[in-house]
């Protein structure tokens, strides 16, 4: 097969991969994109946009159930609500797949070649790919390694029959009676909760203390809360050990000796790992950080020309950071001048109620030995959020107390997912206590408890 | 009644400390807002410290000509108002804004929730909200804050954003910051001023670049060089050469001066053959080749590499040519055969129009000779009368002294010279 030569070669076409090409390609870069899969990557496939579509369903599901069951006070009554599983996968799927065909446009419309096939390094500038018509090799004058991620398998409950990853609670056929989630991060709650809703019995196994670990106890509260109502056990501090001989059951450890668990499927969602292998790391001895590859605040490699972004280089593991590494690069590449500074990367559970967090939590900014101001308003002081049944949870802003430069700002609570943008924009901004408390912030809405936040750290907030 | 303490402000640029000069205030004394306390100066301004409120002056922290470090307490004042209803006392700080996190935080969720129309008013009133100065100079080594448009903005123009002053809230840069700054241009004092850039990357040594490292090590650590240099008068060559590429047949390689030193060379070594040889010293044995190999060493991309010309005995003028440019063709474009990098006898080694005036080149282990070619220049020589603008061109050769010795040494280069100075010498039998 005839050699491509190109300027920008992207393994992976994943969130970062694919918008590192199309941004190089809107630039005029000859870029070509090695993807084994479809266009999207974990995100589109496997990942954020499957999960959310499975949860809005799980939602919708629930909030019927609910009304059949004459537990609303909206007066709404109606009939036992059922499930044609098969049918909500199927939409899901029509999501996904409108997207991944997006993309494939996107990049087409850019000028981007996309070769599909398994890359693996010849050296730092040559890449073969295993396509399906042979080998082709492709030469390039930089490369960007966007290769992801996968779930963290555990010795002891190996993939494959009733032991299911977060790519198999994507596709499930029917909604199984018991499901034991190990693992209470956020993939693990977001996937229980939506199959809890939808009428399974889920048992939630976390070996720390509490779920959520990376979050405070005050932020993950209210989702402790309702998991308890949504009929979800968690046990923490509880160690998984394996299937029971007859495959029906997960036998856990706790503080009070072995226990097992009903499970008909066993998901396990204890983290993901970079995927830094079966693509010639080897061949082109990178150096490393952990177990990620080692990158500096252009994305370089140890090796001139190779770049790495997203999930191969480390924490947080979130599409969006990915993205815009990929846009970076690809303006890097152009001979532009630019370095990542970004001030924050918000990130978000959809659990119910939903977490979002952006920039630093009261702990971290203490332990920078920060002198900060932290001030919450809760959303039960909040109009939209009482006459939407959303009254769980706060926003919680935190400023420096010298100058109130806003550090971090976190909330709790239904839909705060989509106060990401402004939270988001806060922190990048440089905007101030003064800032967020002078914005006037629409009626009735639930971003009013942000100002209002931002109101009480200054020690006059209005409706509370 | 409160306190107010007011401390050393931030007075800028990196200040940690400044020198109290005047007082104008004293203990006793009553300020309103704004009035101004006390003047401090810094190796660059004076800079006066107004009072944030209004009250009476209860204790100076400091004596002119005190030096006094940024933060530190230097005015209390006390206040009238405040919470006269528990008639605690309540200290407020200037630079550092009230601290009130845990009051804020801790507020009961479900308490508040039960009736969020009654307002606490009398809390709301305690909470006096805190004096402070918008766009205070950044402390040394903290990040400055700037909106992701001017961050780009900077970037583009070259700007280190740490050297700009910023104006805005929490000393945020803003775009008129940038104008400013840009306007100003390179300040005396070096605003623009090159700063250090103490960044290190580490460059890993591997594939071709670790085997040329290896290999310089061992001929370096093993072998004894001496080096030697001449000069040689090559303006006959050069016309040689010149009417030989004007007349050359349409299939023949343009000539370039390496064929010509590699025919003089072969000659040379015919009288030398101590010169085109191996020394395995571990084994103790010179091998004589009667082959002579010539490495021409070649810049790729990828690094050095020693193309090797066979049996340059058995070939001609053009034929050594053709494939001295064939093997550089087939380095460069990394096709050449592992056969067509090695076995070499003797190397030349040359940088062409880079090649300086003298090199010491590293001999090719375990050859006992290297010859580098040096740039062609026009130098004036003295020709007994007059100074003659003459073609010059030196050679600097290094030799592998534990079996070659200076006057060998010299003896094959001063034969090469004689060779090269008048051509027609190379290809007519003596």
């Amino acid at each position: 097969m005839k050699e491509i030569t190109c300027k920008l070669l992207v393994i992976g076409a994943g969130p970062g991969g694919y918008v590192c090409a199309i941004r190089a390609g809107q630039l005029g870069i000859d870029t070509v994109v090695v993807e084994a899969a479809k266009p999207g990557g974990t995100c589109l496939n496997v990942g954020c946009i499957p999960s959310k579509a499975l949860i809005h369903a799980a939602e919708e599901f629930e909030k019927a159930s609910h009304w059949a069951a004459g537990e609303t006070p909206l007066g709404i009554s109606v009939a036992k609500p059922a499930l044609d599983f098969g049918r909500t996968i199927a939409w899901k799927d029509s999501v996904v797949g409108r997207l991944t065909t997006g993309v494939a446009g996107l990049l087409k419309k850019a000028g981007v070649k996309v070769v599909v096939g398994r890359a693996h390094f010849r050296d730092g500038k040559t890449v073969e790919v295993e396509t399906e018509t042979g080998t082709q090799v492709i030469r390039a004058e930089a490369i960007v390694i966007a290769t992801g991620s996968t779930p963290v398998e555990l010795p002891f409950l190996p993939f494959g029959g009733s032991v299911i990853s977060s790519t198999e609670a994507l596709a499930l056929t029917e909604v199984p009676a018991t499901l034991a989630v190990v693992g209470g991060g956020y993939i693990g709650l977001e996937l229980g909760t939506a199959y809890a809703k939808l009428g399974a019995k889920v048992t939630v196994v976390e070996a720390e203390d509490r779920i959520l670990p990376l979050y405070d106890a005050e932020l993950t509260r209210p989702v402790s809360k309702n998991l308890a109502a949504l009929g979800v056990e968690v046990m923490t501090g509880a160690k998984a050990r394996g299937l029971s001989k007859k495959g029906d059951a997960l036998l856990v450890e706790t503080g009070n000796g072995e226990k097992k668990i009903a499970a008909e499927k066993v998901l396990v969602t204890v983290g993901r790992k970079p995927l830094t292998e079966g693509w010639g790391l080897e061949e082109i001895d990178l150096d490393m950080s952990g177990r990620f590859i080692r990158i500096d605040d252009h994305c370089r490699t140890s090796m001139r020309g190779v770049y790495a972004i997203g999930d191969v280089t480390g924490e947080p593991m979130l599409a969006h950071r990915a993205m815009a590494q990929g846009e970076m690069v690809a303006e890097i590449i152009a001979g532009k001048s630019r370095g990542w500074d970004k001030r924050c990367i918000p990130a978000i559970c959809f659990t119910d109620p939903e977490i979002v967090s952006a920039g630093l939590s009261p702990e971290e900014a203490r332990a920078a030995g920060r002198d900060v101001k932290v001030a919450n308003f809760p959303f039960s002081a909040n109009g939209r959020a009482m006459s939407r049944l959303a009254e769980a949870g706060f926003v919680r802003i935190l400023a420096r107390a010298d100058n109130h430069l806003v550090l971090g700002i976190q909330a709790v609570g239904q839909g705060v997912s989509e106060l990401a943008a402004v939270f988001g924009l806060a922190i990048e901004m440089g905007a101030t206590l003064e800032d967020v408390a002078g914005t006037i912030h629409a009626h009735p809405t639930q971003g009013e408890a942000f100002q209002e936040a931002a109101l009480r750290a200054l020690g006059h907030a209005l409706h509370i | 009644m409160s306190e107010h303490t007011i401390k050393m402000p931030d007075v800028g640029e990196g200040v940690a400390e400044a020198e109290l000069v005047e007082w104008n205030v004293k203990p006793g004394d009553l300020v309103r807002e704004d009035d101004v306390l006390a003047a401090v100066m810094t190796d660059k301004a004076t800079v006066e410290i107004p009072s944030p409120v209004e009250g009476e002056i209860t204790w100076l922290g400091a004596e002119v000509g005190d030096t006094v470090s940024v933060g530190s307490p230097i005015v209390r004042i006390k206040t009238a108002g405040g919470d006269s209803e528990t008639g605690e006392g309540e200290v407020t700080e200037t630079t550092a804004a009230e601290p009130e996190p845990e009051k804020a935080t801790d507020a009961p969720l479900k308490e508040v929730a039960k009736k969020p129309e009654k307002k606490p008013a009398d809390e709301a009133h305690r909470q006096v909200p805190t004096p402070r100065t918008f766009g205070a100079p950044r402390a040394e080594g903290e990040k400055p804050v700037a909106s992701p448009a001017v961050r780009l903005r900077a970037r583009e123009a070259g700007i280190d954003l740490r050297q700009v002053p910023g104006s805005g809230p929490a000393g945020r840069i803003l775009h008129e910051d940038i104008d400013a700054y840009l306007r100003a241009g390179p300040s005396p004092a070096g605003a623009i001023a090159r700063h250090p850039d103490t960044s290190v990357e580490e460059v890993k040594i591997i594939g071709l670049r670790r085997r040329i490292a290896e290999k310089m090590a061992l001929a370096k650590s093993r072998i004894p060089h001496i080096t030697y240099v001449e000069e040689i008068d090559v303006t006959a060559l050069e016309d040689l050469r010149a009417s030989l590429n004007i007349s050359r047949k349409s299939d023949r390689p343009k000539l370039t001066i390496l064929p010509f030193l590699i025919q003089a060379m072969v000659v040379a070594i015919r009288d030398q053959p101590a010169l085109n040889a191996h020394f395995d010293d571990d084994a103790g044995v010179v091998r004589r080749y009667g082959g002579v190999h010539v490495g021409i060493a070649a810049q790729t991309d990828a690094g050095l590499v020693v193309p090797v010309v066979r049996h340059a005995e058995a070939r001609d003028l053009w034929d050594s040519a053709t494939e001295v440019n064939r093997l550089a063709e087939a380095a460069r474009a990394g096709t050449a055969t592992r056969e067509e990098l090695s076995g070499s006898t003797i190397t030349i080694t040359s940088l062409g129009a880079m090649g300086g005036v003298a090199t010491t080149p590293v001999i090719n282990h375990p050859e006992v000779a290297i010859v580098g070619v040096n740039k062609i220049m026009v130098r004036p020589v003295w020709d007994g009368a007059a100074f003659q603008p003459r073609k010059m061109m030196n050679l600097s050769s290094s030799f592998d002294h534990r079996v070659i010795d200076g006057w060998d040494a010299a003896r094959f280069i001063q034969r090469i010279k004689a060779l090269l100075e008048t051509p027609a010498m190379i290809f007519v039998e003596a």
